[in-house]
């Protein structure tokens, strides 16, 4: 913020070290508003699951910002716990879990995206990983049966018992069976709380697109290279394989798309890198999809791009303008 | 080098130069049979076993070993004793055999023991040779049965196989009996060690 700079208000000549022109970025305003796009999400898996819904979403939040709180006060940090960088990783994590997902479950997970994920590699800036991702890959090593049990949203929000079912791409994968547009784009299809709704996820990341808090090319590789990579197969066997707009609509594509693989700080700073992180991402997704163990790839296919970003970074460097090919060579030779 | 007490290589395997916290020596049984603290007891007393013979072995000979073939000797002498222990096993304790499989025949490899034998049991007469190999033995245990310990009671509920914790009371974190939880336990484990041992010596 407007830190080094006094308002000049008479004539007088002020003097002050670079830089001069400042914005009015900064972490704080970053994060809640990504915090403003995640609120049509958050509304739609209220008005799917419910109490559910609400339960997990402020149990996972308010988890995620008191580990952070805690943590910082042990390793004797100053503490970032409310510039909302964990209040985001814990509803990213409450968006990735089923509905019917115990508390314990999710506080465990909250705890270990926060601790282990973020704040073991010293805190926001310095992740590896997307927390709260890793807080859902935890989980689902953990806890594998309940992470995967299913409830079908417009039972719960008619408040009969809890029917079980099973997601669009479950039904997809192990029993062929489509599930068609207009329930995956609107969200009274099975799947976690920020799975079901395709179109509220979109409005928050297009919201998002608008501030420029999105890198385009990030969501655009992600669910390009899907469509692509599964359209392919899609035109070779159209009835065993599904769509290409199936698989940018179904499970967690679009929350993977504007909340995950464009988390500034996991995903690479060079724009080559960047194609290359979000079309990786998109083939290793619908690879895990179509010929993995697991429905859905989305999870694991954004953890494991994550875990190559600092290559990507080095080796696409971009080549300093009027350098001379030898020299380039040279300079980056000796940075290894 | 000056002359150290035996006391002082008995003790310094077990915490100040202990194999696994801190040379990060023996890995692989440290994460691969410690999903159980049997487990890791029974791994931790066969190297155990292995380390003390084979560096008793190692110093009788070490003046007639040439320079050049000490380090195929020393594998074959280990690997004899890993194959008494592993017949041993198998004839006494089936079950603990099964459990732990092809990693009793794997000791040979164990860097900690080639490297007792390497570093310390041929440069020194047979009383401190074995006495070192003795600590470096049981360091190696207690992490192992430590290790072992935390991820039966948070993988399964249990601890030696006895079930303390109900179904209806904890849902077991099935991660901590598979290899990542092996990865983050010994990881945190060094984690902590490491973090109080340097507050120590800089308020010291």
């Amino acid at each position: 913020m407007a830190g080094n700079i006094e308002v000049n208000k008479g004539d007088s000549l002020i003097i002050s070290s670079s830089p001069h022109l400042l914005s009015k970025e900064n972490v704080h305003r970053i994060m809640y508003t990504v915090i403003l796009a995640l609120i049509p999400a958050v509304a739609a898996s209220v008005y799917f699951y419910r109490l559910n819904a609400v339960i997990l979403l402020l149990v996972c939040t308010i988890t995620a910002v008191v580990t952070e709180f805690l943590v910082q006060r042990f390793m004797k940090k100053s503490t970032t716990a409310f510039d909302g960088s964990a209040a985001i990783t814990g509803l990213l994590l409450a968006l990735t879990l089923p509905p019917s997902f115990p508390i314990f479950g999710a506080v465990l997970g909250s705890v270990f995206a926060v601790a282990i994920g973020k704040q073991i590699f010293g805190g926001l800036g310095f992740n590896i990983f997307n927390p709260a991702l890793l807080g859902r890959a935890f989980l689902q090593a953990t806890y594998p049966v309940l992470i995967t049990t299913w409830h079908d949203p417009v039972a719960a929000s008619v408040m009969v018992d809890v029917v079980s079912t099973a997601t669009p791409l479950a039904l997809m994968k192990f029993e062929g069976v489509m599930t068609p547009y207009w329930p995956l784009l609107f969200g009274n299809v099975a799947g976690s709380l920020g799975e079901t709704s395709a179109i509220a996820i979109l409005i928050g990341g297009l919201f998002l697109r608008l501030r420029g808090y999105v890198n385009w090319k990030l969501p655009l590789g992600y669910l390009g290279s899907m469509a692509v990579f599964g359209g392919i197969f899609w035109l070779i066997d159209p009835s065993k394989y599904p769509d290409p707009l199936f698989h940018i609509t179904a499970g967690g594509a679009m929350l993977g798309a504007w909340f995950m693989i464009t988390d500034m700080v996991t995903s690479p700073t060079t724009p080559k890198g960047q194609w290359i992180f979000a079309i990786g991402a998109g083939v290793l997704a619908v690879t895990i999809r179509l010929f993995g163990g697991l429905p859905e790839g989305v999870m694991y296919s954004i953890l494991l791009m994550n875990a190559i970003v600092p290559i990507l970074n080095r080796y696409t460097r971009p080549k300093v303008f009027g350098a001379v090919k030898q020299a380039a060579d040279r300079a980056g030779g000796s940075s290894r | 080098m000056a002359k150290k007490t035996l006391t002082y290589e008995f003790v310094k395997g077990i915490w100040r130069e202990n194999a696994v916290i801190k040379m990060l020596l023996g890995m692989c049984p440290a994460l691969a049979v410690t999903n159980s603290a049997s487990n890791g007891l029974a791994m931790g007393l066969a190297s155990t076993f292995v380390v003390a013979a084979s560096g008793l072995m190692v110093s009788l000979i070490r003046r007639i070993v040439p320079g050049g073939v000490r380090i195929p000797t020393y594998i074959i002498i280990i690997a004899t004793f890993v194959t008494l222990a592993e017949l041993f096993l198998k004839a006494y304790l089936p079950d603990i055999s099964k459990s732990l499989g092809p990693y009793i025949p794997l000791i040979i490899v164990n860097c900690m023991i080639m490297g007792r034998a390497e570093f310390f049991a041929s440069k020194h007469p047979v009383t401190p040779a074995v006495v070192d190999a003795l600590g470096t033995g049981i360091g190696f245990t207690w992490v192992l049965v430590v290790l072992g310990a935390i991820r039966e009671v948070l993988g399964s509920g249990s601890i030696f196989g006895f079930a303390f914790l109900g179904e209806k009371i904890f849902t077991p974190w099935v991660v901590m009996v598979l290899p990542a939880g092996a990865f983050l336990s010994l990881g945190l484990m060094i984690g902590v060690i490491n973090y109080f041992t340097l507050r120590k010596r800089r308020a010291a």
